[in-house]
């Protein structure tokens, strides 16, 4: 039993930690909270699917229906920022409604096309691995992987390169930034469009396990996301992998039940848990555990 | 009596036409189903009037105090399902239930002020949003006693026939907004609440510092929410005769605040009017489609580009949530003051010397002769 609930909590802790690390930077760096950050996943799963499969009468190889899926849900970021998100950044309000009616926008767009049919692609490595008696899909120790190496990317390029530097500045204060010669217009497009790309990313390689059953489900993934990065600390990156995997291992505990206290209804009270977790954190430490607030937003 | 009402209607309403079009419209709404008796049309304007309640409830607290709930269903489905759990399983009486549902709607407002209290800005928002999620498994998880997915069905209703439960709805509709109106009213003598939730909005710190309980006032503003939410939540609950957890999801949050943006933010007759333009826009777009369906068979089929715009049409109203989407984005790009508030100062205009509404097309103060340009 211990050994599934590790490897539940590090597998799916991976995956989680994929689609919020995206997220908690944009909101990081520009005080964004970017509502649509999951639909942009679901497009990208939804554009792979499209491509690879007969649906459109192209059939692409993987590797090219990636790199386009990939590129477009960036391009199409960059715009939504540009032309939407960025009119209305002074008000978090406005932000907040504006995002959760982008992805609303997509959500009703994909459905338009594919109604209900899940972007099914095929496994990008078949079979599976047995660790310590627990089967794992090759795929999700792929994207372990994959995971890992982006977050070091991430985290190099932010503290390495001169251009995450200067965004590291535009996060910290926006207006001496801006005297020291950074355009914080243009770091804040550079940033939105890193975190699309990264959503992006973890739509495609997430597609072929079945998470995205409908153009729907972002809303469960967002819910995920949010919580995980308020546990973790809204705009840091170290937080977003803790929180992510604080929530796998609640979700593994309420699943494999070790105790028996719930019986057969356990999975129903998954989300209840976890947004118990984000409300207590919330209540005890609302910058989260890595977070830090600024003067203005305290109480 | 009766001759000073007719001199404040002659000086008071008929010079400013933002109250004559407000007069005309709730007219029109008490002689609706004198037009149409047709069921399908009065259940959308009962739905609309609930829906009204509850998106002013949400200006007063989002938008007046600065608590930008995302999480209002808590309140709407807490107290629709108190009131029907209450009457299902205890038997109690309608009117015994619908007071303590709106009682557990005022209860559902307290637990969510008291975390919300240290909090402000996206990470109120934040935890608002977790409060009706955090009830929708638990719901699901004791479906033998709440109903699950099915919800509770076969609840009694506020009254057997259309016309009633339509007259209930209207005039409480009227008596909330009014009530609501009122006490969010700035300028007031008789209350401080309006002036002191505006205090709260614009600055929470300078408003303490002028000594002003800002913890209560916040409370306040929460328990009021959650009593017209509450009430609004039990009159949908028995109006339906069954609460759903319809009434809990997101979207039923979003609509609120999507109702009340565009139609005007921290204005209370904006909710209103966003409600009645929104509202039976999705309510009808079945009806739209069905129009475009004939379109589209009187078109000659030679008619190739104009085909293919109707057909896309034809295919747009079967989702309404997606016209739904981008009136928000174009609102919020465009017009963030909101649809009513826009209309209103097109046709309004303050007189800079007695503050006294006047009609645009004035050249003088009707009260004090100031030049208004």
């Amino acid at each position: 039993m211990a050994a599934e609930l590790l490897i539940y909590t590090v597998v799916h802790g991976s995956v989680y930690a994929l689609l919020a690390v995206g997220f908690s930077l944009i909101f990081g760096v520009a005080r964004i909270l970017n509502m649509a950050h999951a639909a942009f996943c679901v497009l990208a799963a939804y554009i792979m699917y499209n491509l690879v499969s007969p649906v459109l009468g192209i059939e692409l190889g993987t590797l090219p229906a990636i790199i386009i899926s990939i590129v477009a849900v960036t391009l199409l970021g960059m715009l939504a920022y540009r032309f939407v998100i960025d009119r209305v950044r002074e008000h978090h309000g406005a932000v907040l409604l504006i995002t959760i009616a982008l992805a609303i926008f997509m959500e009703q767009a994909l459905t338009m096309r594919f109604l209900n049919t899940p972007a099914s692609v095929d496994y990008f490595i078949s079979g599976y691995t047995i660790i310590a008696g627990v089967k794992i899909l090759n795929d999700y120790l792929m994207i372990l992987g994959i995971t890992a190496v982006l977050i070091i990317a991430v985290h190099l390029f932010l503290s390495k390169t001169k251009m995450g530097i200067a965004v590291r500045a535009v996060a910290n204060d926006t207006e001496v930034a801006n005297l020291m010669g950074i355009s914080p217009s243009r770091i804040l497009l550079i940033t939105m469009a890193i975190t699309t790309a990264l959503a992006a990313i973890a739509g495609v390689l997430v597609a072929p396990t079945g998470l995205f059953h409908t153009p729907a489900t972002w809303g469960n993934w967002l819910l995920v996301i949010m919580v995980i990065v308020v546990i973790g600390g809204l705009g840091s990156i170290k937080g977003s992998i803790v929180g992510a995997a604080v929530v796998a291992f609640v979700e593994a505990l309420c699943i494999y039940d070790p105790l028996k206290l719930f019986g057969s209804g356990a999975a129903y009270l998954m989300s209840t848990f976890v947004l118990l977790a984000m409300v207590i954190v919330l209540i005890a430490r609302p910058a989260g555990l890595f977070g830090t607030l600024f003067e203005e937003e305290k109480l | 009596m009766f001759r000073r009402l007719l001199k404040d209607f002659r000086f008071g309403v008929l010079p400013v036409p933002g109250r004559v079009i407000a007069i005309v419209f709730f007219v029109f709404l008490f002689i609706f189903p004198l037009i149409t008796q047709n069921s399908y049309y009065v259940n959308m304007m009962i739905n609309a009037s609930i829906f009204a309640i509850f998106a002013v409830s949400w200006d007063l607290l989002g938008g007046y105090t600065g608590q930008v709930n995302f999480g209002h269903a808590l309140f709407f489905g807490v107290a629709g399902y108190a009131s029907g759990l209450l009457g299902r399983y205890l038997g109690w009486p309608l009117p015994a239930t619908m007071i303590t549902g709106i009682l557990a709607g005022v209860a559902a407002g307290v637990v969510t002020c008291y975390p919300a209290l240290k909090l402000r800005g996206s990470y109120l928002s934040l935890l608002t949003l977790a409060f009706p999620l955090m009830l929708v498994p638990l719901i699901l998880y004791f479906r033998d006693f709440t109903g699950g997915e099915y919800g509770l069905n076969q609840l009694p209703r506020i009254a057997e026939s259309l016309a009633g439960r339509y007259y209930i709805c209207l005039i409480l509709m009227t008596v909330s907004v009014l009530i609501m109106w009122k006490l969010t009213d700035a300028g007031s003598r008789y209350v401080r609440t309006g002036l002191i939730f505006h205090a709260i909005r614009e600055d929470e710190i300078a408003a303490r510092a002028l000594g002003i309980n800002t913890i209560r006032y916040k409370l306040l503003a929460f328990m009021i929410g959650g009593f017209f939410a509450g009430l609004a939540g039990v009159l949908y609950t028995h109006t339906q005769g069954g609460a759903s957890l319809y009434m809990l999801i997101l979207t039923m949050s979003f609509q609120a605040i999507i109702w009340v943006i565009f139609g005007g933010i921290v204005s209370i007759y904006g909710g209103v009017v966003g409600v009645f333009v929104l509202y039976p826009l999705v309510y009808l777009s079945y009806d739209v489609q069905t129009l475009f369906e004939k379109i589209h068979e009187a078109i000659p089929k030679n008619m190739g580009p104009l085909l293919v715009i109707v057909e896309f049409l034809e295919k747009l109203t079967t989702y309404p949530m997606l016209i739904l989407a981008v009136v928000v984005i174009l609102t919020l790009l465009f017009m963030p003051e909101g649809l009513a508030v826009l209309i209103r100062n097109k046709i309004e205009r303050e007189c800079p010397r007695c503050k006294l509404t006047n009609g645009a097309w004035r050249k003088q103060c009707r009260a004090c002769s100031a030049s208004l340009h």
